[in-house]
């Protein structure tokens, strides 16, 4: 691993080394559409679950809280399995972990519902959400990724180091 | 026509988000996701803006799905933060860790509120 960076769900697929920088945007139009495509399908995840337990006006947003929880334990499930178990194609990252995970998910309406919650008084609900949905979500993915190395551990089926 | 318009908003914000992070990533050495960073801070504030602007009746419930639960849901994200959160952790860069994970709230909060006030300032 040549990055600087650690790694991140939106790493280039392919790790051909540009002699000189070339634009963010060159042979990008497969992993584009793949991730359009996954994103699609989360956001509509998303949107029946909302449909499908309405949040009540001023409680507790149960239904962006375990969609956001939800989404981060699946991504350390699947972080793990497609960097240290299996080679997948190289689109499955983009499409699932950029596209499904990342649409399904959302910290936009996080915000704003916290937002929300104080404008019309309820403080302690807003902080509350605040905080829980933060230590759920770090606890979700960090639960994934030390459960999905532990099994795949036992089962032997992490990729041999070449 | 409520689903296809969210539908039609998740088609866009997933690859702003993606090529937003590429962009950004490409900028600058540090390990921190500033990528994933900025996307959730713009959501935060274009959700701010369509949610003050929906309180005050300039904004439709279509356009609400289409910008709020279609493009700003899927242009932000709550997995990815968390797991490059883990992943700065793990690498042991565990103030940064922290940093990601208070600013983002912090920022992205601030960006809602920022976003409803102007909405209100302009449209109430």
């Amino acid at each position: 691993m040549t990055s600087p960076h650690p790694e991140t769900v939106d790493e280039p697929a392919e790790t051909t080394a540009p002699a000189r920088r070339a634009p963010v945007w060159r042979g990008q139009g497969p992993a584009v559409a793949v991730v359009a495509v996954g994103g699609a399908a989360g956001a509509s995840a998303r949107y029946g679950a909302a449909l499908l337990w309405p949040a009540r006006a001023g409680g507790f947003p149960w239904t962006t809280f375990w969609v956001n929880v939800a989404g981060c334990f699946v991504i350390g499930v699947f972080m793990v399995l497609i960097t240290e178990v299996w080679a997948p194609h190289p689109l499955v990252r983009p499409f699932f972990g950029t596209g499904v995970l990342g649409g399904f998910t959302t910290f936009s309406t996080y915000a704003v519902d916290i937002q929300r919650l104080i404008d019309e008084g309820h403080p302690r609900t807003a902080l509350a959400y605040l905080a829980a949905t933060l230590l759920a979500a770090l606890a979700a993915v960090w639960a994934a990724v030390a459960l999905t190395r532990r099994v795949s551990a036992r089962w032997g089926t992490g990729r041999e180091a070449s | 026509m409520n689903w296809v318009l969210v539908i039609l908003g998740g088609t866009v914000g997933a690859p702003l988000r993606y090529l937003t992070d590429r962009a950004v990533q490409s900028r600058h050495d540090s390990g921190f996701p500033w990528g994933t960073f900025t996307v959730n801070v713009v959501g935060c504030l274009v959700l701010g803006t369509l949610t003050g602007a929906a309180t005050a009746g300039a904004a439709s419930s279509h356009l609400q799905l289409l910008l709020g639960t279609g493009l700003c849901g899927a242009l932000t994200t709550y997995s990815t933060f968390s797991y490059e959160t883990l992943r700065l952790a793990e690498s042991g860069a565990r103030a940064q860790a922290a940093l990601n994970a208070i600013a983002s709230v912090t920022a992205g909060l601030g960006a809602a509120f920022v976003g409803v006030t102007v909405a209100q300032a302009i449209w109430a």
